[in-house]
């Protein structure tokens, strides 16, 4: 097939960065789908996996392996060692304060249940508010209406302007004095806008309202640092940020995580249970219930330290020339239009094409090897607000090329000359 | 009328005669293009099989004592899908829709959007084709 992608041979504009030696880490990009070369472009969906990362978990099992905290032998205070050593990477990774402020979950979404959770049980009360924008995943919307349904509180939406950007005019009116919580995206999954989250941090505590971000799609494409932001509580997935699925880290201030509830009840996080009563553990380990996920805590630590071992800021401007690219290229075909034009933006390009159904193009494009989301993206809002469907959605991670983002184009042509017939 | 298992050979013929995945959906594209249009009395909430991306309409009603199918979807490949299987199974009797094998989706290569069914919704419609068939048998 002539256009087909012959190679990934193509330099980075990026002095520096060699796109080449960072393919070679991941081994499932050397696959082939269809007997042609596999184009990957739904990293914000979840990303691959470098080498590193799988060896680190097998590594795990073959030699560390046993329940953490409580054994007095060797095996298991290794593994404990291990465990705890990934909570370190996780806090630098965050740059938190300290390890008790970082609690391991299963994802982004676990950890907004698990705040939504808490709020509910210990601070909403009937009337309160509770404050999310209209770019927010599902992940970011349904928890909050269950607490707000359970406590009778009601949940206000900030809207968002035609480019895809925050309605920041309209901000200070929503923060009131019974708003109890701003629960925010950071980078969104569908637009790729970048909000203003300082500034909405900033305003939201200068009325003492303590602010969540939902850094799932940050996390992956920009340096996060929590103390910096004074964000509250910061929620992401490992497995949007190079490492496995089923962990994620839910940062959360000392204070706030000393005042709420536990979420679940179970071992580790109790200190002495009683059937009158139960104390509870320390943080972190007040909202670990149960064993955790060791094997893909270590193995998220291992995606923390090859993100370190890279210049992050090369890496960073690779993906912003990933982009560029892909806005200016993908512009030029007729009829196509970019859903999320903020001046601000990570590596995610979302489009319609006239009437055209996403599914049908998505369906073309995977013939051709090429890996795109289509659909809502989980933000069923957000696409009402645009009043469409769906979209097309192309999202690049490190190791994506400038000729994957030509070939994407040429196959996208091609999809459309087929389906207008 | 040619039987449901002389249909799905004719169209395993049809498809045989593409060597690559171009033709194949050109050729879908196509189907679904032509695909008549559904009354839109039957384009309602209550005759949707709801898909997460693509959406199916579907209606069957007794005419002869055959079941006559007409549907719709809002994406034109699975539209082109849904032209093959009213083809096949449209003007039937009751009975043969309901015990019918369709094998011919394996072999035209096209299982993959059957296994989609959070996707399109295709394979809950042939579920819904086979269902309303059955409930029919009983009125023959």
């Amino acid at each position: 097939m002539t256009e087909q992608i012959k190679s990934v041979k193509a330099p980075s504009v990026v002095p520096g960065f060699d796109v080449n030696k960072i393919r070679e880490a991941f081994p499932l990009l050397k696959r082939t789908v269809r007997g042609m070369p596999l184009v990957f472009l739904d990293s914000a969906a979840s990303s691959q996996k470098p080498r590193v990362v799988i060896d680190a978990i097998s590594n795990y099992y073959e030699q560390h392996h046993a329940n953490v905290h409580r054994g007095v032998y060797a095996l298991s205070a290794e593994a404990t060692d291990l465990f705890e050593d990934a909570r370190n990477a996780a806090a630098r990774f965050l740059n938190a304060g300290s390890t008790r402020e970082i609690i391991f979950t299963r994802g982004t979404t676990e950890g907004i249940n698990c705040i939504s959770t808490c709020f509910e049980r210990a601070i909403l009360q009937p009337g309160d508010e509770v404050l999310i924008s209209g770019m927010e995943h599902h992940s970011n919307i349904v928890p909050w209406q269950i607490a707000c349904e359970q406590t009778g509180a009601h949940l206000r939406v900030l809207p968002v302007t035609d480019s895809g950007e925050l309605r920041m005019d309209l901000l200070d009116g929503l923060l009131t004095e019974r708003t109890r919580i701003v629960s925010i995206v950071h980078v969104s999954n569908t637009l790729g806008t970048i909000n203003p989250v300082e500034e909405i941090i900033r305003r939201a505590h200068a009325k003492d309202i303590p602010v969540l971000l939902d850094g799932a799609q940050a996390a992956p494409h920009m340096i996060i640092d929590v103390q910096a932001l004074d964000v509250d509580f910061y929620v992401c997935s490992s497995h949007k940020m190079y490492g496995p699925t089923g962990i994620g880290i839910l940062y959360g201030k000392e204070e706030w995580l000393e005042r709420l509830p536990p979420y679940q009840g179970g071992g580790e996080m109790i200190r002495e249970v009683t059937f009158e009563k139960t104390e509870y553990n320390d943080l972190p380990y007040k909202f670990e219930a149960g064993t955790p996920n060791i094997a893909d805590a270590i193995g998220l630590a291992a995606a923390i330290r090859f993100l370190e071992s890279l210049p992050r800021d090369e890496v960073l401007k690779h993906e912003h020339e990933l982009l560029k690219a892909a806005t200016q290229t993908l512009t030029e075909i007729e009829g196509l239009r970019i859903i999320g034009e903020a001046a601000d933006k990570t590596s995610v390009i979302s489009f319609v094409i006239d009437d055209l159904h996403p599914h049908d193009i998505g369906t073309l494009l995977d013939q051709q090897g090429i890996a795109v989301r289509t659909g809502h993206h989980c933000t069923e809002p957000l696409m009402n607000r645009y009043g469409i469907p769906g979209t097309t959605r192309a999202s690049f991670g490190m190791y994506n090329t400038l000729d994957e983002v030509e070939f994407l184009c040429q196959a996208l042509r091609r999809a459309v000359k087929m389906l207008r017939g | 009328m040619a039987s449901i298992d002389e249909l799905q050979k004719t169209t395993i013929g049809e498809f045989a005669l593409f060597d690559d995945w171009t033709g194949k959906y050109e050729y879908l594209i196509d189907l679904g293009k032509q695909l008549p249009l559904i009354d839109p009395q039957y384009k309602t909430d209550e005759y949707r099989i709801k898909g997460c991306q693509s959406q199916v309409w579907l209606n069957g009603e007794l005419q002869d004592d055959k079941v006559h199918f007409t549907a719709d979807s809002d994406a034109i490949i699975t539209k082109g899908l849904i032209a093959l299987l009213v083809r096949i199974l449209s003007d039937q009797e009751p009975l043969e829709i309901a015990k019918t094998d369709l094998y011919f989706i394996d072999q035209i290569g096209l299982r993959e959007h059957l296994s989609l069914t959070r996707s399109n919704g295709l394979a809950h419609m042939i579920d819904r084709m086979k269902l309303m068939a059955h409930d029919f048998t009983e009125r023959v």
